[in-house]
């Protein structure tokens, strides 16, 4: 059993996760993932690490609330435990001296690529945050990225902000803008890394994206992951989480990732009927 | 991948002389001759009816009676040269267990095995008794029938557990040595009961949340209850063995970790943690599954009771399983059990060459699965929603033995067709787990990622580090597994009585 430190809402459907897991903590590296299961009836669910804390012991998650396990997390309060967290698993990122890199991330993936951006700009990269919002309210750990970046902008679709697009049009024209771009790491729902990948295919930016298919043990034995990338299978819990984004076979991902839509709308109504009755 | 068929030790052959030549052994065997024994007919395990249990996942042998344990028993000729333990991959006194059962004394009979083997319960259940001990019973070449070994293990374990007086053996003064174990399977359970039985500190590290492995993963509750299983994990904490779940060597830590936290010795059972595809094309589609999925899906996670339990599973009408061995056997039973309309063994080589326990082929046929020989997909076809609806297959024809031994398919030119199916579970294998491999530079592994032991001790490449079962082997069975622990935690008990 791992205890639950802090659960918090950082913006609406988005929640904070704060586990101590020490051991967890001691060997976590950017990129990589836990497994979380939020009781004894729950799946097994991976989750992108967002940071850690090895003084502290703990770990942090960043999850949108979609379906019953995410519900379930979203209601955990500190002092509560969870049956499974296991982790890190997955390989890490690669983490070099490119030159310049672009971080694109959104929805729960701003937290997911915070840990990346801070190492690459520790590693001597110049970096260039961009994240995507629908509307200003949305935004979280702006000052933590602010902090790892050089250049920073925000992607919504409100006149809050400047960019009032999606985020493969601002990422294409700070793209040209920026004439040298060396990398770009995006990380997302599956939509989000699929168009950046789109995006930056015609100038043939290596584009690191961080996939998210659906898991169960998360240590290479069931195969659930399976994705296809530049025409071969990989397990996605063990040969990623992260793929050149320009090799990966996303329709097949897209329609993996729906094969239990149905299950899973069951699933949340027979959770609610029996907590909220 | 294979070992060296061994000798019976010297050891065992003179502690099963010694029992034999015991009074009440002398007395027994006189007591009804051999001529009469022969006649009792084997005691025919009792289980539920087939339409009935293809609908749930309630255990199917529901288990011998007392009574008829005993008769069982007495079938059992006791011989001078027991051939039974010859064919026990663990070396258990075989006769001496059974003549304890033939007395009565079943509290006495199970405390034997757990001398060999801590794990009867599971054993009893799902050894392939009929191609090991049973199949050099010396009553099986004189009757053709032999002692029904494995049905016996498992009734004096069961017996133990409902009594609940579960014995645990006086342990020796603690030697102060820590023992690493990684993998909470059948080896790695064996070499921890062992060893903990030697006064050795034993921790066992788990990357699931439960222990078991493969017992708890794959083998379904209708073949191996959990419970059953809880009661031998149990009895291994009540010895002293600590369990460590959710715990992913390799990742959580390093062997090269672990030994600088004081870790003496090591015994890596991380069994064949990477399913084998076929990579024909349409293998990803939705509703196609490694057999690993399937099972852990609906054992481990429980997807039989969704949705009181999240996990989901596809509810296929049509399903289709590729293989012959026992894993397929327990997907294809518990897709029928799942509701699906027509389950079918689609399986490249013919029947007899399938490799699953006959009882289990046998349990199959009478629950209505179909079985598909010489028969082998060769692409998939999906709907718009990408979802399996199909699959192309080709008929194949047997020609000459290959390296296992068996005859190879070889396919019929222009014999492609096509079978409607909406779940597919692939079942043809796994390859070794490469978390540790890959993390553990040093040690030495052989072409298909499974790590290379010496077969006498299961020392690996490096010093004081064991290995045993799936992570060796690639793909074999429990009591294989078991067979490897026991030596390697033979092996390492030495290595700890010499290293200062």
């Amino acid at each position: 059993m791992a205890k639950i430190l802090q659960r918090k809402r950082l913006v609406p459907n988005i929640h904070l996760l704060e586990v101590h897991a020490p051991e967890v903590a001691q060997k976590c590296k950017p990129g990589q993932f836990v497994i979380i299961m939020p009781d004894e009836r729950g799946e097994r669910i991976p989750l992108t690490i967002g940071d850690w804390d090895e003084k502290k012991g703990s770990v942090t998650s960043v999850f949108l609330v979609v379906g019953t396990s995410t519900h379930k997390l979203s209601m955990l309060e500190a002092g509560d435990e969870v049956p499974v967290f296991v982790g890190p698993l997955g390989k890490p990122s690669e983490i070099e001296k490119y030159g310049t890199v672009l971080c694109a991330g959104g929805c729960f993936g701003i937290a997911a690529i915070y840990p990346i951006a801070r190492a690459l700009k520790e590693a001597g990269n110049k970096i260039i945050t961009l994240l995507d919002v629908k509307a200003n309210y949305l935004i979280y750990w702006e000052d933590k990225l602010k902090a790892v970046s050089d250049q920073f902008f925000i992607s919504a679709r409100d006149s809050y902000y400047d960019c009032k697009e999606y985020i493969p049009n601002t990422l294409e024209k700070i793209v040209k803008k920026e004439k040298k771009i060396d990398r770009v790491v995006s990380i997302g729902c599956t939509y989000l890394m699929y168009t950046c990948s789109e995006a930056t295919k015609p100038y043939g930016i290596k584009t690191v994206v961080s996939l998210n298919p659906i898991m169960v043990d998360g240590t290479g034995m069931c195969g659930a992951c399976r994705v296809t990338i530049d025409g071969k299978t990989k397990f996605a819990c063990v040969d990623g989480p992260d793929f050149d984004g320009h090799l990966v076979d996303w329709d097949e991902l897209f329609s993996r990732r729906k094969s239990y839509f149905e299950d899973e709308i069951q699933s949340l109504c027979y959770w609610e009927k029996e907590t909220f009755p | 991948m294979s070992e060296n068929k061994k000798e019976m030790p010297q050891e065992l052959k003179k502690r099963l002389r010694t029992a034999f030549n015991e009074e009440w052994r002398k007395e027994l065997r006189k007591s009804l001759p051999a001529k009469e024994r022969i006649k009792i007919p084997r005691q025919k395990m009792p289980e539920r009816d087939a339409e009935e249990r293809n609908k749930d996942f309630y255990e199917v042998n529901l288990g011998l009676e007392a009574k008829m344990a005993k008769a069982e028993a007495q079938r059992c000729l006791d011989c001078a040269n027991p051939q039974c333990v010859t064919g026990c991959p663990v070396g258990i006194d075989i006769p001496t267990f059974i003549k304890l059962i033939e007395i009565g004394d079943f509290e006495q009979s199970v405390r034997m095995i757990k001398e060999t083997n801590s794990l009867p319960a599971i054993c009893g259940r799902v050894c392939p008794q009929e191609t090991q001990c049973e199949v050099v019973c010396n009553l099986k070449k004189a009757t053709g029938v032999p002692v029904a070994i494995g049905n016996l293990e498992r009734f004096v374990a069961d017996y133990e557990r409902i009594n609940g007086n579960v014995y645990i053996p006086p342990i020796p003064p603690a030697t102060g040595k820590k023992v690493a174990i990684i993998g909470a399977g059948p080896a790695g359970l064996t070499v921890a009961g062992d060893l903990a039985r030697k006064g050795h500190k034993v921790t066992i590290f788990e990357a699931l949340h439960i222990a078991g492995g493969v017992l708890v993963y794959g083998i379904p509750e209708f073949r191996l209850p959990k419970k059953s299983l809880q009661a031998e994990v149990e009895y291994l904490e009540r010895l002293g063995v600590e369990l460590k779940t959710n715990f992913v060597v390799g990742k959580t830590a390093t062997l090269k970790d672990l030994e600088n936290e004081g870790y003496d010795a090591f015994f890596i059972g991380s069994g064949a943690g990477l399913p084998n595809f076929m990579r024909i094309p349409g293998e990803n589609l939705i509703g196609v599954y490694s057999a690993n999925e399937y099972l852990t899906r609906v054992n481990l996670m429980r997807a039989y009771e969704f949705p009181k339990y999240d996990t989901p599973v596809f509810l296929g009408k049509k399903a289709a399983v590729l293989g012959g061995g026992n894993v397929a056997m327990d997907s294809v039973r518990t897709a029928k059990r799942l509701g699906a309309e027509m389950a079918a063994i689609v399986y490249r080589r013919s029947s007899v060459e399938m490799p699953a326990r006959a009882e289990e082929v046998h349990h199959a046929e009478e629950e209505g699965i179909e079985f598909l020989f010489l028969t082998t997909p060769i692409r998939y076809f999906g709907d718009e929603k990408g979802r399996v609806k199909a699959m192309e297959c080709l008929r194949m024809e047997l020609g000459e033995p290959d390296a296992s031994g068996r005859r190879r398919p070889i396919p019929i030119k222009g014999s492609e067709f096509v079978m409607d199916a909406d779940l597919v579970v692939v079942a043809i294998g796994n390859s070794p787990n490469p978390l540790i491999p890959q993390t553990t530079p040093q040690l030495k592994v052989g072409k298909w990622g499974n790590v290379e032991v010496d077969w006498d001790t299961m020392a690996t490449s490096i010093k004081g580090v064991y290995a045993g079962g799936d992570i060796i082997r690639g793909g074999a069975t429990v009591i294989l597994a078991m067979g490897d622990a026991r030596i390697a935690a033979a092996s390492i008990d030495k290595y700890l009585s010499n290293k200062k």
